[in-house]
């Protein structure tokens, strides 16, 4: 189905050897049904199997009767940073909560389809939801630091997964990883909730790699922060996706321009439901949109 | 022509000052309202002092005539000997009974229907319940532990001489009494922790268990310290069921050999000991208002911890 391509490693400015636009039958099938009509005409974006972290099968979330989310099939590329954008509604946050189970926690939501995590599907019978949260780390709009200690804060994770080796130097492997070690070091026991929000939001990504996830989901992560605090975790998104897989979702084209690798644009269909208008290289969608809906979205026609 | 803008610029702002002065009105209706909202708390707090002052004054010579012996002697027919002493016990004992029964299993139903119930037609109408249950005047619950704990289980509860109205069933019914306050303000205190802290937690790949254990329930402490021993004081100061399931009024002397047996024996609590020397001929007045100096003394005892555990314990997000 997915034909052969050289490491994404290699890819370059204009979209790069390793990505092709494939258009199979199944594909067309899957994007006609997806968006019976009003949607995208352009073919899904495909990577070598071994890169694909993430393969989302006609993805449809809902709320009780309502959905939010209609027919998303995408993929998502290891040791990249993927940035899903759209305008408010288009069911960026709810897809993202789709991803690791975070949506398990509300009664009524509901999900058709199938998410495939390195081929397993992470909404089969007899699959953990714990275990999925610990593989897929996630950080929230609001920092939401536990009303404990620095240390705690991050160790917490390591505890409940069982981490038997040495918690100290974990704590600050974390910390450090989170350009927070230097900020903290002489206060690791002082509440994580007296910080500035910058490092909160820092915290809350160390204490989501100290459980050494695979995939780290960000929501609007630099939302309630200033300039400079965004300026800084978007350096630390870059220095990150060296060891893990990020997956972020913004408001801010120009975030998700400035920090991520591949782009995903949703956008809310006249039934209200959220849908994939395209996915491209950050830098293609962002210069050469395939559809005109992109276009007037991050040229501020709309949204 | 040329005077006309000037004058009425002068105008202008003549007319701004005069109206930001107010034209020397003055407000009469706010300054009436405020009279009266004054005059309202006087009239609250004085009737609370005056009570105060009418049993502290008439209370105080009994407590320093008799020192320690008031609060030791157990109840006597002698107004100058009866004292508290089996009534203090009782009640303590009483409280006792309520803290380790009504806790566990108010604060468990809920951290179950918080945190665990899915929210049905069923778990919903078990809240209305529970609320409606708070409301219930004590004196129902009162017969509902003389129908169950006294008569129906009197045997295991108080066999012998105590024919049911034991301290066990005493307490029993006082811990159902309060059981719906502590579902309630558990659930309150449950519900005041972010549901962001319990994202959070799940993020890391916490189950349900370890998020209540580590996160929700110690967040939560504090509300529910609260509202537990503020239900306590409730207990303590009931006097109406406690009459029902048997607490003594007259006189008893006993002297038990083990808990268990002083746990199936008569008992007496302090607001009913005051309800029965209130009867008493005039006498027994001096104990009667000593009584109820020991009994709020206890009572703003008991507050003060709560406020000291709330403000001890007191998060922010």
């Amino acid at each position: 189905m997915i034909p052969e391509a050289p490491a994404s490693d290699e890819q370059t400015r204009d979209g790069g050897p390793t990505i092709r636009l494939v258009t199979t039958g199944h594909h067309l099938d899957e994007s006609e049904r997806i968006a019976p009509g009003a949607t995208s005409d352009a073919a899904p974006m495909t990577f070598a199997e071994d890169e694909v972290v993430f393969r989302l099968e006609s993805v449809s979330c809902f709320y009780g009767a309502f959905r939010a989310v209609r027919g998303v099939s995408l993929q998502v590329p290891r040791n990249k940073i993927t940035a899903l954008i759209g305008p408010s509604g288009s069911g960026k946050s709810t897809l993202l909560r789709s991803f690791n189970r975070m949506n398990d926690l509300i009664e009524t939501a509901r999900l058709d389809g199938r998410i495939l995590y390195h081929g397993v599907d992470i909404y089969a019978d007899g699959v953990d939801p714990v275990e999925v949260r610990r593989r897929i780390g996630m950080v929230f709009q609001k920092p939401n630091p536990f009303p404990k200690s620095i240390y705690d804060n991050v160790a917490f994770g390591p505890r409940v997964a069982g981490f038997k080796g040495n918690m100290d130097e974990l704590v600050e492997r974390s910390l450090t990883r989170a350009a927070l070690w230097d900020e903290v070091k002489d206060k690791l026991r002082s509440p994580g909730t007296t910080l500035s929000g910058g490092q909160q939001q820092r915290l809350c990504i160390a204490r989501a790699i100290a459980v050494e996830p695979d995939v780290i989901l960000m929501d609007e992560p630099a939302s309630a922060l200033d300039p400079i605090a965004t300026l800084r975790i978007e350096e630390l998104m870059h220095e990150l996706k060296e060891n893990y897989t990020i997956l972020i979702v913004t408001h801010s084209m120009q975030q998700a321009a400035r920090a991520s690798d591949y782009t995903a644009f949703l956008s809310m269909g006249e039934d209200r439901a959220g849908y994939l208008v395209e996915m491209a290289p950050t830098d293609r969608l962002f210069t050469s949109p395939q559809h005109r809906l992109t276009e007037d979205y991050i040229t501020g026609r709309f949204g | 022509m040329s005077a006309t803008p000037r004058s009425q610029a002068i105008t202008a702002a003549e007319a701004v000052r005069r109206s930001l002065e107010g034209a020397g009105r003055t407000d009469w209706r706010s300054i009436g309202f405020q009279a009266v909202l004054v005059l309202l708390l006087v009239l609250t707090l004085g009737v609370l002092a005056w009570l105060l002052a009418v049993v502290f004054v008439n209370g105080t010579p009994v407590l320093l005539d008799r020192g320690t012996d008031f609060l030791t002697a157990p109840l006597a027919s002698q107004p100058d000997r009866a004292g508290v002493g089996q009534a203090i016990s009782g009640s303590l004992m009483l409280m006792a009974f309520v803290a380790l029964i009504s806790f566990p299993l108010g604060i468990g139903a809920a951290v179950y229907l918080e945190e665990y119930a899915a929210d049905t037609a069923f778990t919903r109408l078990v809240n209305t319940v529970v609320r409606n249950l708070a409301g219930v005047p004590s004196i129902v619950y009162g017969l509902l532990g003389l129908a169950v704990f006294v008569v129906a289980l009197g045997d295991v509860v108080g066999p012998g001489p105590a024919s049911g109205r034991s301290l066990i069933a005493g307490g029993l019914t006082m811990a159902i009494l309060v059981l719906p306050i502590v579902i309630i303000t558990s659930a309150e205190a449950l519900r005041a922790v972010p549901g962001a802290i319990r994202e959070a937690a799940f993020g890391v790949g916490a189950t349900r268990w370890e998020v209540v254990r580590s996160h929700v329930l110690p967040y939560a402490a504090p509300g529910i310290f609260t509202g537990t021993i503020l239900s306590m004081a409730r207990a303590f100061g009931e006097t109406a069921p406690l009459i029902l399931v048997g607490a003594v009024i007259g006189g008893f002397n006993v002297r038990y050999d083990s808990i268990l047996e002083q746990l199936q024996g008569r008992y007496t609590a302090l607001p009913t000991t005051v309800y029965d020397w209130a009867r008493k001929p005039a006498t027994f007045e001096g104990n009667v208002y000593a009584a109820i100096v020991v009994l709020i003394v206890v009572l703003l005892l008991v507050n003060a911890l709560a406020i000291y555990l709330r403000n001890r314990f007191e998060r922010r997000w």
